[in-house]
């Protein structure tokens, strides 16, 4: 072992830095710590031994067997640590392979299309286009599902870091709104909003609560069968923003209502309205909402429609 | 003509990337390794690289590391084309030296010709 591998192993926040970890749950750190506790343990044993005891050999005994059982615990400690901070390295190391690995081939059918559609490699039919397109359209879906699995999968591991910032919710909504109208008007659904005049900012990640606000007003929409209406509201509530998505649509039946959060989780309704979904969407809603330390809920009757909502902290109460 | 220097492990991306820079007026060159790759930029003196992260026998971080440390190629930008998105695999190819940071799912092939442009001073905006 060289000088410059010696000083490596001494560099405490180097060697932490491996583990996707708090600082105070990394062996390196433990080890330290617990070398202090045993150097005071130890010196506290000698002063109390030396005060009470005569013998120098039984005060010399003593202080050898606190130390000796110190030195096991310590031992027992760090290696559980350790093999906790190595399993928590390896998923984290595995996630990031998978990632990679699961998105690749959605990279390369992407442009290659894109190549076909340029026309750079020769011109192509209508009908030909066509087909691709669908093919773009399916691909970007499966794309979607891989993506929620993949963040589904880092939420559970705890590797889901946000970017804070205070901004607009109000703007946010009106984007988000803006993009599903297409989307509303071919399924007959009208999409009102009812935004508080002089709202505070928001103080979260921007790009994960737009996918809450995805979510809710995408389920509301899918779930509005014909004629229906969307209303999202807005609000200062207390120390928090509350935002809600409410539908006029087929409602979640009562016996499935308790699960509606859970991973994978699909209600009767459903299958039995034959709507597109992973059940991913609210599992990953709830936690996003959970980080930003907001609360989530809904109510719902079957035949008459649902209320999803959630809140998030004020910006300036966060500064 | 401008020689782009493309290193990636899929031989299908390399096909797709060949055929779409030729397209626009640009000669490539293609290695399908970390170690090859690095031998290409040393020889060939590229105007720019391409490069993956992911890549046998030398990853592309280490291929960016030994690109900037040597006189004859640290002047060539590096445009890294990947699929890693963590914050960390970013901040550790801009501090290497990487010119530009693309995570593939994100852009369509047009928005990765302009970028290309751009650093190669082709851009027409």
């Amino acid at each position: 072992m060289n000088k410059e591998t010696i000083l490596q192993r001494l560099n405490i926040r180097q060697q932490c830095k491996k583990y996707p970890l708090p600082i105070w749950q990394c062996p390196q750190f433990i080890f330290v710590v617990m070398g202090v506790v045993i150097i005071i343990s130890t010196l506290f044993t000698y002063s109390i031994s030396f005060k009470y005891i005569d013998d120098p050999l039984l005060i010399a005994l003593i202080v050898l067997l606190i130390s000796w059982i110190l030195l096991i615990m310590a031992y027992v400690v760090t290696h559980g640590v350790e093999k906790l901070a190595d399993a928590a390295r390896l998923k984290m190391e595995f996630l990031t392979i998978m990632t990679h690995q699961l998105r690749a081939p959605f990279a390369n059918l992407k442009w290659i299309i894109d190549l076909l559609v340029s026309g750079k490699i020769g011109t192509i039919s209508n009908d030909q286009k066509e087909y691709l397109d669908i093919l773009a359209e399916n691909s970007k879906r499966l794309e979607e599902l891989i993506n929620k699995i993949i963040t589904a999968s880092k939420i559970e591991a705890g590797q889901f870091p946000l970017d804070k910032k205070p901004f607009s919710l109000k703007e946010l909504v009106q984007r988000v709104v803006t993009s599903a109208r297409a989307y509303a008007e071919a399924s007959n659904v009208k999409i009102t909003l009812n935004i508080q005049e002089n709202l505070p900012k928001a103080f979260g990640d921007q790009a994960r609560i737009r996918e809450v606000i995805e979510n809710f007003l995408d389920n509301a929409i899918k779930y509005s069968k014909g004629k229906g209406e969307v209303e999202i509201s807005v609000f200062k509530k207390d120390k928090s923003l509350y935002l809600e998505v409410k539908d006029s649509g087929v409602g979640i039946p009562k016996e499935d209502q308790k699960y509606i959060f859970q991973k994978f989780f699909r209600a009767k309704s459903a299958f039995k309205h034959q709507t597109q979904g992973s059940g991913l969407g609210l599992f990953i809603a709830k936690s996003i909402i959970l980080a930003h330390k907001g609360k989530i809920g809904f109510k719902s009757q079957e035949g008459k429609g649902s209320t999803f909502w959630f809140t998030i902290p004020i910006a300036e109460q966060q500064q | 003509m401008k020689k782009i220097l493309f290193i990636e492990d899929e031989s299908v991306l390399q096909k797709t990337f060949e055929k779409a820079l030729r397209a626009e007026g640009y000669d490539i060159i293609s290695a399908l390794d970390g170690e090859t790759g690095l031998k290409l930029a040393q020889t060939q003196k590229p105007d720019l690289i391409l490069l993956d992260l992911i890549l046998p026998r030398l990853n592309g971080f280490e291929v960016l590391k030994k690109l900037k440390e040597d006189p004859q190629t640290k002047e060539i930008p590096v445009i890294i084309l990947t699929n890693l998105e963590r914050m960390s695999d970013i901040d550790k190819a801009l501090e290497l030296g990487a010119t530009t940071y693309l995570v593939k799912v994100n852009y369509s092939l047009e928005e990765v010709i302009k970028k290309i442009k751009k650093t190669l001073g082709d851009s027409e905006e």
